[in-house]
């Protein structure tokens, strides 16, 4: 038994999208400087959705790419089945830019950790910082967010789950906790 | 996602959805090639050899560029002026390199079966890099690769493999996978370079170029490897370039451009005019980095499969 509780819903989820997109452009000053970079596959669509927000409200383009860390991940070898290779997809020269790294979750840290050498070996950008939807806690690695759309502190039987329309057809955070058969909570 | 065997000895056999899956990760290894820093590192700590009985610049050239651009550790052998020339069976050089700990081995062969009898003797993942007039799967997989990145899709797309398809490995890997992909393959050349019954693999087979031509998008033309004249499997070279050579007067006949693949190294003014080879439709220069991608693709997949 599953249960599920919905903690952003639609008009939240928008919400947060341009509290993120207002707190990059104050930190960086305007958006002439940076470029944007989604990890595949919703860091992807939600970095899209900031890019949009900043459009609307700087009226600058900003630079935009789509980042596949598979080939940077630590656990590659051993897996049963491997993950599917996507394209990395930067057509801007990264140097020199201050390049907003957009993830839905962090948990853990290693994809960030991974996306860092990505980058890296893309260019030489003059920062990195960090944007995510939700951050859910359990640190492995020391890595920390400059933008979090919401804190979500989690245990380790609970899962987050960021829906998006593109990939689930409607946008909505979901927190759902894996109960054990027999377990009384 | 993960291949069906733990080796890639030959496109005979190799299902649609695993030729899928090695030509679509390749696209994204083409994208790191266009990098500045063209280096990603899945095979880190992989060591895998070269190991090659056979002449060959471009293939091993381009396995250990796609090798070292994976981040593995490569050792290169070549037969001459090695222990093999002491007289040592390919079984004993395979164990004894085995012995020093290498996850993959690639091997050029002039036997046909020796990529398939290396694995019956040592535990790494063997790559076939073309073994005697059996196959060579990956100039197959490249030549695909670039096939389909020009017309989008392999499916219908008629090919035409033109020259010496006795002696060829490529002319057989082609013919198996392009057919396994749903491509209309007919092949072309003199008899005395066609192998009897050829026709029981589904081509079509023509020896005139003439009545061919209008009938592809695009030919694959194999090199005529110099000696068979000498061998009086056909009268002089003068006469090869006559009848099968691709000249752009010949193309020029057809009313709509064909794509021109060639496996290299060119006989210029042989098998294909010059004019041609260097012409808007060649994509011989694709296929030679499409052909690092692809090898890529097959050692990322092959390498990491536990």
């Amino acid at each position: 038994m599953d249960t599920t509780q919905e903690i952003i819903d639609a008009k939240g989820f928008a919400r947060t999208v341009t509290r993120l997109s207002h707190e990059i452009i104050e930190r960086n000053k305007g958006a002439e400087t940076i470029g944007i970079v989604g990890i595949r596959t919703r860091g992807d669509y939600l970095a899209r959705r900031i890019s949009h927000a900043i459009l609307d409200s700087e009226k600058v383009a900003v630079p935009f790419g789509t980042l596949d860390i598979t080939l940077y991940r630590d656990d590659l070898r051993g897996r049963l089945s491997q993950p599917r290779l996507k394209t990395t997809d930067i057509l801007y020269d990264i140097t020199g830019k201050n390049i907003i790294l957009v993830d839905d979750v962090l948990f853990t840290g290693r994809t960030i950790r991974s996306a860092l050498n990505a980058l890296m070996d893309l260019g030489r950008p003059a920062s990195i910082q960090l944007a995510v939807f939700v951050d859910r806690g359990h640190r492995e690695l020391p890595i920390k967010a400059d933008f979090v759309g919401k804190n979500i502190p989690t245990s380790s039987d609970q899962e987050i789950s960021v829906l998006m329309t593109e990939t689930d057809g409607q946008d909505a955070v979901l927190l759902i906790t894996h109960i054990q058969e027999g377990e009384v909570r | 996602m993960k291949l069906a065997s733990r080796h890639l000895l030959g496109l005979d056999g190799v299902s649609h959805q695993d030729i899928e899956l090695i030509l679509d990760t390749a696209v994204s290894f083409k994208e790191i090639l266009n990098r500045p820093i063209k280096k990603v590192p899945p095979l880190q700590g992989k060591t895998i050899v070269n190991l090659f009985f056979e002449n060959s610049t471009r293939t091993r050239i381009s396995f250990e560029l796609a090798q070292r651009r994976l981040s593995a550790d490569v050792v290169n052998f070549a037969a001459s002026g090695s222990s093999v020339t002491k007289g040592e069976t390919l079984k004993d050089t395979a164990r004894n390199i085995e012995a020093m700990k290498i996850d993959m081995v690639v091997i050029r062969h002039a036997s046909a079966g020796a990529a398939h009898f290396l694995t019956q003797v040592v535990k790494a993942n063997v790559i076939n890099a073309g073994d005697g007039c059996h196959e060579h799967p990956t100039q197959g997989l490249l030549d695909m690769y670039t096939l389909r990145e020009k017309f989008g899709s392999l499916k219908g797309l008629r090919v035409c493999i033109v020259g010496d398809i006795l002696n060829s490995r490529v002319a057989r890997s082609n013919i198996f996978g392009l057919q396994t992909m749903g491509a209309e393959v007919s092949v072309c050349g003199p008899s005395t370079l066609m192998p009897r019954e050829i026709e029981r693999l589904g081509v079509k087979v023509y020896h005139h170029l003439d009545d061919v031509l209008p009938h592809v998008d695009a030919v694959n033309v194999l090199r005529i490897q110099l000696e068979r004249a000498a061998a009086g499997l056909f009268p002089s070279l003068r006469e090869y370039h006559r009848f099968f050579g691709v000249t752009s007067e010949r193309l020029a006949k057809v009313n709509r451009p064909i794509a021109v693949l060639h496996p290299g190294p060119i006989n210029r003014d042989v098998e294909l005019s010059a004019d041609v080879a260097d012409g808007p439709h060649s994509l011989i220069l694709e296929q030679v980095l499409n052909g690092v991608a692809v090898r890529m693709a097959v050692l990322y997949l092959l390498g990491l499969s536990e």
